[in-house]
């Protein structure tokens, strides 16, 4: 794990922000076409998700490139309400906006690696890693 | 740009959600006014397709439908088609082509059933 960088989710353009700096790291780190769209896409998700329900947060980005693997761990984390059911938010279909409800369970499938901590009241922080293959 | 009685429409950049809804706003205006029967959207430069994405193009196709005009999305790259797939959005009521050509095939064939 070398270094990490962020980019704050304040307004909706910040969205686009972190999923195209995003899609360059992934490209740096020697990821292919298809798992950059899935990067790009889970990142887009989950900057979604800190905009809508949280107003603000945060999505840092760190290398991992050691002697045996290689990937990507992209992490988000807010401020916002925190989860109250994580299960629920983890079934497909499930939303409270309006939209598809394929957020959070589509991520954890675009994903190598899903780790999810929210506390209500104080906020949430999720985990993702993908490797290179 | 019109051809006949068709609106080919070609999405050249990286959509944020505001933009996404003004295009949906914009392609409903369009059909009203020009009277076209059927609307090709070309994703061949789209290299992302987020669950918001797909929403507001599986919406603009429902919508376009209930006013009289056919859509057909064309150009869907394999890594978009992939992703899309593993978000668990499959499109289905959506009418798609490989590319432009087939996608004009396919307008003609959905208006003449």
């Amino acid at each position: 794990m070398d270094f990490q960088s962020c980019v704050n989710i304040q307004k909706e353009w910040d969205i686009v922000g972190a999923r195209q700096l995003g899609r360059d790291k992934a490209k740096e780190l020697g990821f292919g076409t298809v798992d950059q769209a899935r990067i790009a896409t889970a990142i887009s998700e989950l900057a979604r998700n800190i905009y809508l329900y949280a107003g603000t947060g945060k999505i840092c980005f760190e290398t991992i490139n050691d002697m045996n693997h290689k990937g990507l761990c992209v992490i988000a984390s807010d401020n916002g309400p925190g989860i109250q059911d994580i299960s629920l938010v983890m079934e497909d279909g499930y939303t409270t906006s309006g939209g598809l409800g394929a957020g959070l369970p589509g991520v954890k499938r675009l994903m190598d690696q899903f780790d999810i901590i929210s506390e209500p009241g104080k906020g949430t922080e999720i985990r993702t890693v993908k490797w290179v293959r | 740009m019109k051809l006949h009685n068709y609106l080919l429409i070609s999405i050249q950049i990286d959509l944020d959600d505001q933009t996404a809804i003004q295009f949906q706003e914009d392609l409903l205006s369009k059909i009203h006014k020009s009277g076209a029967t059927g609307v090709v959207i070309d994703l061949t430069s789209v290299d992302i397709i987020d669950s918001f994405i797909a929403k507001v193009l599986g919406d603009v196709v429902t919508m376009s439908d209930l006013m009289g005009a056919k859509v057909v999305l064309t150009g869907i790259q394999p890594a978009v088609a992939m992703t899309l797939i593993d978000l668990g959005i499959h499109l289905q009521d959506v009418p798609t082509a490989l590319d432009l050509e087939q996608g004009l095939i396919k307008l003609r064939q959905e208006l003449e059933e």
